[in-house]
């Protein structure tokens, strides 16, 4: 994850507490989903940002995932979503997001 | 009036030891982690002159294959060689590093760029056998220095080494002592960039055949800023390559948007020549030292070569129409705007459906696409994905959305609509322009009607908007004399003799 949104997640942590965050991503492919839900959950895990070492325990969902789709309004998802429902592999994505919450979520 | 793209010039110039001294991973690692295994194994994967110019992507940009041939090369591309291993293609170069090096003296015109004695004596006279390079640059290579004193300018005055087979051969100084703007690091990296476009200049005007003198403007469009402390990105790199490639009669501007400039840069040029501004604009951009190696730590990673090693170049002539070259349609222009947002949807559709639906046309009546063109061989072992099919996978699904296409036609749209990548990792130059000399060809050739170019730019790596950007053009056959505007002067006669006729026609009346 960017370096510099990796230190906006930790400030807003600090500002409005972890158990009340709920992060969101947008990646394009499982692996990269996964690595960034590492790293809001367990800490970064290249080690190189300012959460390496930090354990948020954050709650996150990538957008395709159904929770989050049960959520919005259908019209407005597939506005917004439903072109890159097509493009990505969304089997993917949940497979590697669902095992980094079962172990790092502090909050579910 | 119509614009035609006249030809374009596309170069390489291979720099490993720049990947070393000068790439941002590299340089951050070395501060961060200067003793780190990456910076350790990474000069073991340095690619030779020889294999560079094996490698197949590297042909495809310089024109001596073509896209079609290299898709179908399996992938990867790094370990197989080309059956090609020319330097010169019919729309550029490669350049090896110490050609680069003195090139970078001979577009110096602050004295900052010193080589040594012994460097210029041996490469100066192979410089001369370069079929772009005339006298007027060559006379512009200095007598070289002692090593010595180029060791003490980077020891003591900050000075930028330049280096070639890991020996110190030269050095750029800072231009101020206090001023970051013009310190030795922006100065190497601007005098590089200004290098690699006047190399792409001088290969685009040899190629679209005309006369120094008729280019009248040129625009830069790379992403680097030259200026001093008072004014950080002052410019003009377009009029400072242009006077080296000896453009008398030209003057210039720069037009940035990250890795969209060229985009914007071609339809403002395009523009300046439909409205008779000027008959002949020059779009240029040089390369850029920073991503040398950008994704050297992965590629090292897989025990892969480190195949971001190339500074890229490119160059198109933009003039008045010619009744044979490929025309730029400015009626079918897309553009990212301020309110069109960042769902991948949106983006898209502002980029390649909202121009088409003014015009008429379905997203299956353009040929073929060109949006970001960059190396899959460079960016899959990243894990950043193969990024033109990513773009090809999104426009069908788009297709797919407008019922233009069957869902099942996602997976054959690339192959039919789309280019496999070959464009080095250098932000604005894989953005959608190293395809155009390759489209004009196939347009010239009758095999194809009408190409989109498309370039995207990440606005928000600047923090000064979190807006992403875009802008795109269709590049089509030429369509034909134009009718001739306005009216002929026989038909003025005629019109001045029936008003005239007329109006004694009312005289006499009046007398009656």
């Amino acid at each position: 994850m960017d370096l510099e949104n990796q230190k906006r997640v930790l400030a807003l942590s600090e500002e409005y507490g972890a158990e009340n965050i709920v992060v969101l991503l947008g990646a394009s492919e499982g692996e990269a989903s996964s690595l960034a839900a590492e790293t809001v959950t367990a800490g970064d895990p290249t080690f190189a940002g300012p959460l390496t070492g930090v354990q948020l325990g954050l709650t996150v969902f990538h957008v395709c995932e159904p929770e989050i789709k049960e959520e919005v309004d259908p019209a407005v998802y597939d506005e917004q979503c439903g072109m890159m429902e097509m493009v990505m592999d969304i089997d993917d994505i949940c497979n590697e997001m669902a095992p980094i919450r079962a172990e790092y979520c502090k909050y579910l | 009036m119509k614009t035609v793209i006249k030809g374009a010039g596309y170069i390489l110039a291979h720099t490993p030891d720049m990947v070393l001294h000068n790439g941002t991973t590299q340089t951050t690692e070395r501060i961060v982690n200067p003793e780190s295994e990456y910076l350790k194994e990474l000069p073991s994967h340095l690619r030779d002159w020889n294999t560079v110019l094996g490698y197949w992507p590297n042909q495809v940009y310089i024109g001596n294959k073509t896209p079609d041939d290299l898709a179908a090369i399996p992938q990867p591309w790094c370990d197989k060689t080309c059956d090609v291993n020319d330097r010169f293609g019919p729309y550029g170069q490669m350049m090896p590093q110490e050609e680069f090096l003195l090139m970078m003296q001979a577009v110096d015109v602050f004295s900052l760029v010193k080589l040594e004695k012994s460097f210029v004596e041996t490469y100066k006279p192979v410089l001369a056998q370069n079929p772009l390079i005339d006298e007027s640059i060559l006379n512009r290579i200095v007598e070289g220095i002692d090593g010595a004193e180029i060791a003490r300018l980077v020891a003591e005055e900050h000075s930028e080494g330049l280096y070639h087979n890991n020996v110190l051969v030269g050095c750029v100084n800072r231009a101020h002592d206090i001023d970051v703007n013009l310190s030795a690091h922006v100065m190497h990296e601007n005098m590089v960039s200004k290098a690699s476009s006047v190399l792409a200049l001088l290969a685009a005007l040899k190629n679209a055949g005309i006369d120094k003198n008729d280019v009248e403007y040129v625009v830069d469009c790379c992403e680097e800023a030259c200026g001093d402390m008072n004014q950080r990105g002052g410019g003009n790199f377009a009029k400072a390559a242009a006077e080296i490639a000896g453009l008398n009669n030209a003057t210039g501007s720069d037009v940035r948007g990250f890795c969209a400039g060229p985009a914007h840069a071609l339809i403002d040029a395009a523009s300046l020549v439909a409205a008779g501004t000027f008959k002949t604009v020059v779009v240029t951009a040089g390369g850029c030292t920073a991503k040398l190696g950008m994704n050297g730590k992965d590629h090292v990673k897989k025990g892969l070569p480190i195949m971001e090693d190339m500074i890229g170049g490119f160059c198109i002539v933009l003039t008045q129409d010619d009744g044979v070259s490929p025309e730029i349609n400015l009626n079918i222009v897309g553009r990212h705007t301020v309110g069109t947002g960042s769902a991948p949807q949106a983006v898209i559709s502002s980029l390649v459906t909202e121009s088409l639906d003014r015009n008429g046309l379905k997203i299956t009546d353009i040929d073929k696409y060109s949006p970001e063109m960059q190396n899959p061989d460079i960016t899959k072992p990243a894990g950043a994905g193969d990024v033109p099919l990513a773009n090809y996978k999104m426009i069908a699904a788009l297709a797919v959305k407008r019922g233009e296409i069957g869902r099942a036609d996602i997976a054959s749209f690339a192959d039919k609509y789309g280019l496999t990548g070959w464009a080095p990792t250098q932000g604005h130059i894989p953005s959608g322009v190293p395809a155009i000399g390759y489209l004009c060809d196939k347009i010239k050739a009758g095999e194809m009607n009408r190409a989109m170019i498309i370039g995207k730019g990440s606005l928000f790596l600047g923090r000064m908007t979190n807006l992403f950007d875009g802008a795109s053009f269709v590049i089509q056959a030429n369509s034909g004399p134009e009718a001739p505007a306005g009216v002929s002067e026989d038909e003025v006669k005629k019109m001045i003799a029936k008003a005239m006729r007329e109006f004694a026609a009312t005289l006499l009346a009046a007398e009656e």
